[in-house]
C-alpha cells in the first residue's frame, strides 16, 4: 500500500486516503476533436513498467487532485506535484533522472509546454 | 487474570453539540487577513488551527478554512465573514448542522484513534488539524486538553459513536503486554 | 488424585510451571497438560505422538517441528462459533478447558478409512488427478469434482458466527525490528542508539528465540539485552505478535494475540497491527530442515530442534530412545538434551565423514556413539518409530544394522527465513558453502525513496552462529538431499519433502521428467509447498530434488516466490470492527429515528437507509406501498428526500462551469427558478440527474442523487481543480447541512399552508419549477416546487438539526388532509406512472441521454459541454440504439425487471437475439394495471407493435410498445 505526499498540504498520506485518478496530463479533445483524437483521449493509456505520472486526490484529507511521478516496477515515488502543470516541472524531471540516468521526458508533439 | 482486569475504558467517548461551524473557500493570500479579521482569530498556517478557547479557525485545504464557535455566534460570524468577502470571490457558508462531534478524552485517547485512524495518534501535534478517516469516514481530528476532538458527518454520528466505543474497550489499550 | 503424565519430564522445561495443571479435551479423551504447555507439548507428555493425517494419502503423522513450521499437527480448536479448524498445536497455547479435535480422518484418528488412499499412492502419483478426471469432460462437473471436492479440504469451517472481538490499529516505527532473538534484540540496541523510534516484534510469547535452549548462559544474555531495551524509551517491544507480511512503501502487518482461546478475559481476541515501518530489520531466524530418508514421515521422526525444544522448553520427552541422524554440528545438542534428561541416545547417525567439532567431541564424551558418514535406509513402524535401519550415506542403502527407538531427531541444516525479505521484492542468492539461500544484500525491496528498506541480520540473514560469545566452533554442515545418496526408487518413492500434502522425492522427478523445469511449474503440478505450512520445510529440499532432476546448480533453478501471509491470518482480524452494526457506516437522516419509531420497513441507498414503506398493523410492504400511492396522489403524502445531494457552486464562472457540466444550459436560468439537469460522463453516458435552483446571481443550488453526492462533488473538484483550474468557482457540498421533506399530493399546498411562515405559497407566487425562502413553522425554510410524482408537490428543505421538527409538525396539523408518510418504492412507482427516468434503472452506464428521450434537456446551442463529443461518436447517433418506451403488458401480468425482449434469430452461442430490456416495472394502483418502461431498438418509431418477452418458465409474456407517460399525460395535476 503506497505512501504519497500530497503537496497541497504536505501530508503523506497512506493510499486508503487517497483515490486514484489515473493518468496525468492527459489532454482534453473537445468537440472540435477528430475521431482518431477522441478515441486516444478516451480510452488510450499507457501502461509503463518504469516511470509513469498519474492524478491521485487527497479524497480523506484536503480534498485536493495532485500528480505523482513514480516507478510502476520499484513503486519509487519520485515526486508529487500539483495538478495544475502540463507537464512535469524541472524538479520532479531532475529527481526522476538521478534516478533513472536512462530516462528521458517525451512529452513532446501531444503534450503542450507551457 | 480476570480480577486484575481493568473496567475502565480507554476514553471517554463524548457527543458534543452546541458548535457553529463555518466553512469559508477563497484565496487565502488575498483574503487571508480580512478572513481573519471577520473571525476574529488568526490565519492558522498548513495544516494548523488557531484558538483563543472558545472559537477555533482551522485550514482546511489550501484555499479552506473551517471555522468552529458556539453556536449562538454562528449568525454573527457568518455575517462578519460575508462582510470580509465582499469584493473577493469567495465562499462562507454554515456547515453546523452537517457535522457530528465527539470529544475523546483519557489518558489512553491516543489509542482509541490508532485503532481507526491511519495516523500516528500519539505524535499528532497541538494546534495541528487532520483530515483523515476514522474505520470507513471521513473525520478531522485534532488536540484538546485530555484528548483529541473529532468531528465527522452528522448522517455518521452513530457509527462514529459504536466505533469509538468499540476501540475505547476496556483493558484493550495498546501498551504491550 | 494428580498423577504425572507418561512422558513430562520432572526436570526441564523453562517455559511451563507444573504448579498449575490444565485439563483438556481431545477427541473426547480428558487429558492433562500444565501452564505454558503448546498443544503439541502438552499431547506429547500424554504420549500422544499420532496428531494427524496427511492430505492425500491420510497416513499417519506426529509432529515434526515446534514452531510455525509444523505442517503436521493441526487441530480443530473450540466448538460452536469459536470452532477454527487448522490451528497448529505448535504454536498454540494450552488453555484450561480447551476442546482438540483431530480432523482429516474417519472414522477416527487412529483407523482412518481415508488411508486406504496410501495402499494406493503408487497410483496416485503426481498430477494424478489433472490426468485422470479431464475426459469425458461432463463427468468433471457432475462426477469427478463433487467427490473429489468432498474429500478435499483440511478441517471445517465453523457454521456459527464468531462471537469474539478482534480489532486493528495503526503502528508507525523508524524500525521495526522482526524477530526478537538475540539477533533482533541485539539490532534493535543499535538501531535505538543510533536514533530514531524502533518497534521489535517477536512471533512467540517468550523473548530470545532459539538462544535461551541452545547455549549456556543464553537467557542471561536476553535478558540483559532486554534490560537495556526496556530502559529505553524510543523502543517499544511486542511480544505474540507476528509479522505476516511486508507490502509496499514499508507497510508491514503484524497480528498480536491478546486472548486467544481465552474468551473470559472480554478483550478483544486478536489485533492486526498495521504498520508503517521506516527500515524493516529482519531477524527471523532459521528453519531446520528436515532429511529426505525413507519413510522419514512415520510419527517420532521430528526435527531435532523441535526433539530439544520439547525437552528443554516443555519438559516433555517426545520418547525415551532418541536416534539423531544430522548433516551438521548443530543437532549434536539434541543428543546432548536428551541424555542431560536421562533419555537414552544409542546413536549418532552422521552423514559427514568427519566429526569432531566442540559439539560432537562433547557428545562423544558423554558415552554417545556417532557413526560418521552413516545415513539412514528406512524407518520402521506405522503409527510410531519402532526402530531405524542403517547404511553408508553414500550407498545405495544396503542395511547395516537396525537400532530400536522411538524418536529419530533430524537436521538437513538449516534454511534461512527469508520471506519478509522476499514479500516486497528482496531477492536471493545461493550461498554454496552453507547451502542455503539467504538475502542478497546488494538487491534488497525498495521503498519509496528507492532505497533498500529492509535489511536481514543473525541467522535470517545465513548467520546460523549469531550468539557471539555465547557460540562455540562447528564444522561445516554437508548438503545431503536424499538419503542415502544413491537411494534407488524404492526408497525414495517413500522419502517425503512436503509432510502435509504427500509430495515427496519421486513426485519431483516424476514432474522434471514430464518437463515441469519451472519451479513454480513444478510446485503447482505436485503441490509442494503449497499446504498449510507454505513450504516452509519442503521448499529447499523440494528444489534441490529438483535441480537435481533437471541436472542443473540450485540457483539455476531458484526458489518459488515467497507471498504473504507468513502464517494463516484469520479473516475476523481483517475484517475486525467491520461487522454487527459497525460493518458499514449506517448514514441515518434527521427523522431516521421518527421512521424506525413508526415502523419503516428501509431499504439501502449507498449507506444510507431510506425507509421503503411504512406499513402499518398486518399490512404487508405491497399493500403498504399501494396505500401510500392512494394517499399521494388523492390527498398528501411526505417523503424524506434528506438524502438527496445539495452541491452549492458559486462565483463568477460558475454558470460556465455548470454549462459544461450539465448538457442543458444552466447560466441563463433565472435567480429564483429550477431546471432539471443531467450530467454525463466524458463517455457521454448519463451518470447523474438532478434540480439546479439558482439562489442568487453567482450562487447555484445542485441537487443530486441519493447515491451520487459525494461522488459528484468529486466530480465537480476533478474538472475544477484539474481542468479550468483558473475558473472562479467554490463548490462546498452540503448534502447533510440540510433535511429536506417532499410534500406532495393534491393537498400539499393545504398541508404547508396549516403551518405559520412567510412564504407565500400561492401558483402566482411560486409556480412549478421555482423556489423560495423563508420561515415556515419558525424555521428558516427554502421551498423548492419541483415534483417528481407528477402532483402538486414542494421539496422544502431546513437545517438538519431542525428537520424531525418540520415533519413532526406537517403530521401533526396535516393530520385531517390525511397526510400521510411515504417510501421510495411509492415514489419509484409514481415516477414510472409518470414516464420519469431514474438513474440506475434506466441508465446502466452505456445510456445516453438521447436514448431516454431527454433530447430537451440537451442544449443544441452550446459549443461544449463534457460527454457532447462523445454523444457524436457514430454509435450514438445509431438509430439502432435502443431508445425508452413505455411497455403495455398484454396478460395485465407485471413484467418483471430487466426481462428481454427477443428478436428473429439466433447469435453464433445460440442464445436468442435480443431487442430490448424492461428497465422498470410496477402495479399502478392508481391505473390499476401495470406499468413499465424498457429500451426497445428504435422503440419510439415503433408505436403499438408487440414484444415477446420469455421467461425462464418457458411462458412468453407480451408487451406493447406505448408511450412512457402512463399517467395524467397533459401534465394537469402539477397544479393541484
Amino acid at each position: 500500500m503506497l505512501t504519497l505526499t500530497c503537496p497541497c498540504c504536505g501530508i503523506r498520506a497512506e493510499e486508503t486516503e487517497l483515490h486514484p485518478g489515473g493518468e496525468a496530463h492527459l489532454v482534453r479533445i473537445g468537440p472540435e476533436g477528430d475521431d482518431a483524437a477522441f478515441e486516444s483521449y478516451l480510452f488510450a493509456r499507457r501502461n509503463v513498467k518504469g516511470v509513469h505520472f498519474e492524478r491521485w486526490r487527497h479524497a480523506y484529507g484536503c480534498g485536493k487532485w495532485f500528480l505523482a511521478a513514480r516507478c510502476t516496477a520499484t513503486l519509487q515515488v519520485f515526486g508529487t506535484y500539483s495538478a495544475q502543470t502540463t507537464h512535469p516541472p524541472a524538479e520532479i524531471v531532475d529527481a526522476i533522472r538521478a534516478a533513472r540516468p536512462d530516462w528521458t521526458p517525451d512529452w513532446t508533439s501531444d503534450w503542450t509546454t507551457p | 487474570m480476570a480480577d486484575t482486569q481493568d473496567l475502565t475504558p480507554l476514553a471517554l467517548i463524548t457527543p458534543v453539540t452546541g458548535f457553529g461551524m463555518i466553512t469559508i473557500r477563497a484565496d487565502l493570500d488575498r483574503a487571508g487577513e480580512a478572513l481573519a479579521e471577520g473571525a476574529g482569530l488568526a490565519l492558522p498556517d498548513r495544516t494548523g488551527l488557531t484558538t483563543d478557547g472558545s472559537r477555533m479557525l482551522a485550514w482546511m485545504s489550501p484555499d479552506e478554512l473551517l471555522l468552529v464557535l458556539p453556536l449562538a455566534e454562528r449568525n454573527e460570524a457568518l455575517h462578519a465573514l460575508t462582510q470580509a468577502l465582499m469584493g473577493e470571490h469567495g465562499l462562507a457558508v454554515d456547515v453546523s448542522d452537517a457535522r457530528a462531534v465527539f470529544d475523546v478524552t483519557g489518558p489512553r485517547a491516543a489509542d482509541v484513534i490508532a485503532k481507526l485512524a491511519p495516523v500516528d495518534a500519539a505524535m499528532l501535534p497541538e494546534g495541528h488539524l487532520r483530515r483523515t478517516r476514522l474505520a470507513q469516514t471521513a473525520a478531522a481530528i485534532w488536540r484538546i486538553p485530555g484528548g483529541f476532538r473529532v468531528t465527522g458527518f452528522r448522517s455518521t454520528a452513530d457509527y462514529l459513536q459504536l466505533i469509538l466505543t468499540n476501540a475505547a474497550l476496556p483493558g484493550s489499550g495498546l501498551a504491550p503486554r | 488424585m494428580t498423577h504425572t503424565p507418561p512422558f513430562r519430564l520432572s526436570m526441564q522445561g523453562r517455559r511451563i510451571d507444573r504448579a498449575y495443571p490444565q485439563a483438556f479435551r481431545f477427541d473426547g479423551r480428558h487429558l492433562r497438560g500444565v501452564q505454558g504447555d503448546s498443544l503439541a507439548s502438552a499431547l506429547l507428555a500424554n504420549g500422544q505422538m499420532l496428531m494427524g493425517r496427511s492430505f492425500k494419502y491420510h497416513r499417519p503423522r506426529g509432529p515434526l517441528a515446534s514452531g510455525a513450521e509444523e505442517p503436521n499437527a493441526l487441530f480443530g480448536l473450540g466448538q460452536g462459533g469459536r470452532f477454527e479448524p487448522n490451528q497448529r498445536a505448535t504454536t498454540t497455547a494450552l488453555v484450561p478447558g480447551m476442546i482438540l479435535r483431530s480432523q482429516n480422518c474417519w472414522p477416527s484418528l487412529d483407523s482412518d478409512i481415508g488411508a486406504i488412499n496410501g495402499a494406493l499412492s503408487p497410483v496416485l502419483p503426481a498430477g494424478f488427478y489433472y490426468k485422470t478426471f479431464i475426459h469425458p469432460r461432463p463427468f468433471w462437473k457432475h462426477l469427478f469434482e463433487p467427490i473429489i471436492r468432498r474429500s478435499a479440504g483440511l478441517g471445517a469451517a465453523p457454521t456459527d458466527p464468531d462471537p469474539d472481538r478482534y480489532e486493528q490499529a495503526y503502528g508507525f516505527a523508524d524500525t521495526v525490528v522482526v524477530g526478537g532473538g538475540i539477533a533482533g534484540l541485539t539490532a534493535a540496541r543499535e538501531a535505538a542508539k543510533a536514533g530514531g523510534t524502533v518497534l521489535v516484534l517477536e512471533q512467540d510469547s517468550h523473548w530470545g528465540g532459539r538462544t535461551p535452549t541452545d547455549h549456556a548462559g543464553g537467557q542471561a544474555a536476553i535478558d540483559a539485552l532486554l534490560a537495556d531495551l526496556r530502559a529505553r524509551d524510543t523502543v517499544t517491544l511486542r511480544r505474540a505478535t507476528m509479522a505476516t507480511g511486508l507490502y509496499d512503501h514499508g507497510y508491514l502487518i503484524a497480528r498480536e494475540a491478546l486472548a486467544d482461546h481465552d474468551p473470559n478475559l472480554g478483550l478483544p481476541r486478536q489485533r492486526l497491527w498495521r504498520i508503517r515501518a521506516g527500515h524493516v530489520i529482519a531477524a527471523t531466524g532459521a528453519l531446520e530442515r528436515p532429511l529426505a530418508f525413507a519413510c522419514n514421515d512415520v510419527p517420532g521422526v521430528m526435527l531435532a530442534s523441535a526433539v530439544r525444544d520439547f525437552i528443554a522448553d516443555y519438559g516433555v520427552a517426545p520418547g525415551r530412545r532418541i536416534v539423531v541422524v544430522t548433516t551438521n554440528d548443530d543437532a549434536y545438542r539434541t543428543a546432548l538434551a536428551a541424555r542431560a534428561a536421562g533419555l537414552d541416545v544409542p546413536v549418532i547417525v552422521d552423514a559427514r565423514p568427519v566429526a569432531d567439532g566442540a559439539l560432537p567431541q562433547a557428545a562423544r564424551a558423554a558415552g554417545i556413539t556417532v557413526l560418521t558418514g552413516a545415513g539412514i535406509a528406512k524407518v520402521t513402524g506405522g503409527k510410531h518409530v519402532e526402530a531405524v535401519i542403517l547404511c553408508d550415506q553414500s550407498g545405495e542403502g544396503r542395511p547395516l544394522q537396525t537400532i530400536a527407538c522411538d524418536v529419530v531427531a533430524m537436521s538437513g541444516g538449516w534454511s534461512p527465513v527469508v520471506h519478509l525479505y522476499s514479500h516486497c521484492g528482496g531477492k536471493l542468492l545461493w550461498d554454496e558453502a552453507q547451502s542455503m539461500f539467504r538475502p542478497d544484500p546488494d538487491r534488497p525491496p525498495l521503498g519509496a525513496d528507492g532505497k533498500g528498506n529492509v535489511t536481514a541480520t543473525g541467522a535470517a540473514n545465513g548467520d546460523l552462529r549469531c550468539a557471539g560469545a555465547l557460540e562455540r566452533p562447528e564444522g561445516a554442515t554437508l548438503p545431503v538431499w536424499v538419503m542415502p545418496a544413491r537411494a534407488p526408487y524404492k526408497l525414495r518413492a517413500k522419502m517425503w519433502l512436503d509432510f502435509q500434502n504427500d509430495v515427496k522425492v519421486t513426485d519431483v522427478e516424476l514432474a522434471a521428467r514430464e518437463g515441469y523445469a519451472s519451479v513454480e511449474h513444478t510446485k503447482r503440478y505436485t503441490t509442494l509447498g503449497m499446504a498449510t505450512d507454505q513450504g516452509k520445510l519442503s521448499n529447499i529440499n523440494g528444489l534441490a530434488v529438483l535441480s537435481k532432476a533437471l541436472n542443473q546448480p540450485i540457483q539455476a533453478t531458484g526458489t518459488t516466490t515467497f507471498r504473504p501471509p507468513y502464517t494463516p491470518l484469520t479473516l475476523a482480524t481483517i475484517a475486525a470492527e467491520a461487522k454487527g452494526d459497525a460493518f458499514q457506516p449506517l448514514r441515518k437522516t434527521p427523522m431516521h429515528g421518527w421512521h424506525q419509531a413508526q415502523g419503516a420497513s428501509f431499504e439501502p441507498v449507498g449507506l444510507w437507509r431510506r425507509p421503503y414503506a411504512y406499513p402499518r398493523g398486518a399490512e404487508d410492504r405491497h399493500a403498504a406501498v399501494t396505500r401510500e400511492i392512494l394517499a399521494v396522489r388523492g390527498g398528501v403524502g411526505t417523503l424524506d428526500a434528506s438524502t438527496l445531494g445539495k452541491i452549492l457552486v458559486k462565483g463568477p464562472d460558475a454558470g460556465r462551469f455548470l454549462d459544461m457540466l450539465y448538457t442543458n444550459m444552466m447560466s441563463t436560468l433565472p435567480v429564483g427558478k429550477c431546471r432539471y439537469g443531467l450530467m454525463c460522463s466524458e463517455n457521454g453516458f448519463l451518470m447523474d440527474d438532478g434540480v439546479v435552483a439558482r439562489l442568487s446571481d453567482d450562487s447555484w443550488l445542485c441537487h443530486t442523487t441519493t447515491g451520487g453526492a459525494d461522488r459528484i462533488h468529486g466530480h465537480m473538484e476533478d474538472w475544477l481543480q484539474c481542468e479550468w483550474g483558473d475558473w472562479k468557482v467554490w463548490t462546498a457540498n452540503l448534502t447533510e447541512q440540510y433535511a429536506q421533506i417532499a410534500v406532495a399530493g393534491p393537498k400539499a399546498r393545504a398541508a404547508l399552508e396549516r403551518l405559520p411562515g412567510t412564504i407565500d405559497l400561492s401558483p402566482g407566487a411560486l409556480p412549478f419549477m421555482a423556489w423560495t425562502g423563508g420561515e415556515i413553522a419558525g424555521i428558516p425554510a427554502r421551498v423548492f416546487r419541483i415534483s417528481f410524482s407528477g402532483e402538486l408537490s414542494f421539496e422544502v428543505a431546513v437545517p438538519a438539526s431542525r428537520g424531525l421538527e418540520l415533519w413532526d409538525r406537517l403530521h401533526a396539523t396535516g393530520q385531517d388532509l390525511g397526510i400521510t408518510p411515504y417510501g421510495t418504492e411509492a415514489m419509484h412507482v409514481m415516477r414510472a406512472e409518470k414516464g420519469f427516468i431514474m438513474i440506475g434503472d434506466e441508465t446502466d452506464g452505456t445510456v445516453i441521454p438521447q436514448d431516454l428521450g431527454l433530447d430537451w434537456a440537451i442544449s443544441k446551442k452550446k459549443a461544449d459541454y463534457i460527454g457532447k463529443r462523445a454523444q457524436a461518436r457514430s454509435h450514438m447517433t445509431d438509430p439502432e440504439r435502443w431508445k425508452l418506451v413505455g411497455l403495455e403488458s398484454l396478460s395485465g401480468k407485471v413484467l418483471p425487471d430487466g426481462a428481454y425482449a427477443v428478436a428473429p434469430g439466433h447469435n453464433p452461442n445460440g442464445q436468442r437475439h435480443t431487442q430490448g430490456r424492461v428497465t422498470s416495472s410496477y402495479h399502478s394502483p392508481v391505473l390499476d394495471r401495470p406499468v413499465a418502461m424498457g429500451l426497445v431498438r428504435r422503440g419510439p418509431d415503433r408505436m403499438g407493435e408487440v414484444l415477446d418477452f420469455p421467461m425462464p418458465s418457458g411462458e412468453v409474456m407480451q408487451a406493447r410498445i406505448v408511450d412512457p407517460v402512463f399517467y395524467d399525460s397533459e401534465g394537469s395535476r402539477l397544479n393541484g
